[in-house]
């Protein structure tokens, strides 16, 4: 099925509004995949998406906030592998060994690595390559006290008109 | 009757989206009627390169399963 045509190529509008390492991949993983598909692509990082521009991506991950997340070692024997830690620890438990939300980002990006899962510096390199529109809210800027120059010189800012003005067009539009 | 590639991709052991990506970013350099050979470990390849190439209008030659856990893809750039 033969959708694109030159006269008006496909349009990809996301929000991404979350900045946990876990969070960060579906907008970068759906806006390089569309614009490896030639579709024109636009994301407006809003809110807690907003430090995904920043030159040094610090994402992490806490179980406390995703109490259905699988934990499993990326190392050692098999059958110790296979042990889902979070199925087999009360939440109220592992949320409170200090130093578990270090943890369990080292472990996931362990495990997405052992999988072949790109990081997420990779796959921003990628959008940007492919000419992914990015654009830093404004206000959230202002609310957290961000400048411009903490974040990566391909991205624009903008606000809610700018982000909506591309979006009018999009054929799919996905909040993240 | 076999067809023989311009250019070889490796994507063996990247998950997506890198194989559509990368098959992207080699396509662009290559010449119009030129066949790109990706192969990749994904098994997700298999319909995501059926979509990619349905949406970018390339022609996806052929898509085939080998050494067991491998896939290999042929790309006619048409455009």
């Amino acid at each position: 099925m033969n959708q694109n045509n030159a006269s008006h190529p496909r349009r990809l509008a996301l929000i991404a509004s979350r900045g946990t390492l876990d969070w960060a991949y579906p907008p970068f993983i759906l806006a390089s995949a569309a614009a490896a598909m030639d579709w024109q692509v636009a994301v407006f990082f809003t809110f807690y998406g907003l430090p995904l521009l920043k030159k040094d991506l610090s994402a992490a991950v806490t179980p406390a906030g995703n109490p259905a997340m699988p934990m499993r070692l990326p190392f050692g024997p098999e059958g110790l592998q296979k042990i889902d830690w979070s199925a087999n620890l009360p939440n109220l438990i592992l949320n409170n060994v200090p130093g578990i939300d270090s943890m369990a980002t080292s472990l996931m990006k362990k495990k997405f690595k052992q999988k072949g899962v790109a990081s997420l510096d990779e796959l921003r390199e990628a959008c940007v390559d492919l000419e992914v529109r990015m654009i830093g809210c404004q206000m959230t800027m202002d609310v957290f006290g961000f400048s411009k120059d903490e974040f990566i010189d391909e991205c624009e800012i903008g606000g809610a008109a700018t982000f909506l003005e591309f979006a009018a067009d999009a054929d799919v539009s996905l909040f993240v | 009757m076999e067809i023989k590639a311009d250019k070889y991709l490796d994507c063996i052991g990247l998950n997506c989206p890198m194989p559509v990506v990368k098959t992207k970013k080699a396509i662009k350099d290559m010449e119009v009627g030129a066949v790109l050979e990706m192969v990749a470990t994904d098994p997700g390849a298999i319909p995501d390169m059926q979509a990619w190439a349905n949406q970018t209008q390339h022609e996806l030659l052929s898509a085939e399963k080998f050494d067991g856990d491998k896939f290999r893809f042929l790309i006619k750039k048409t455009h």
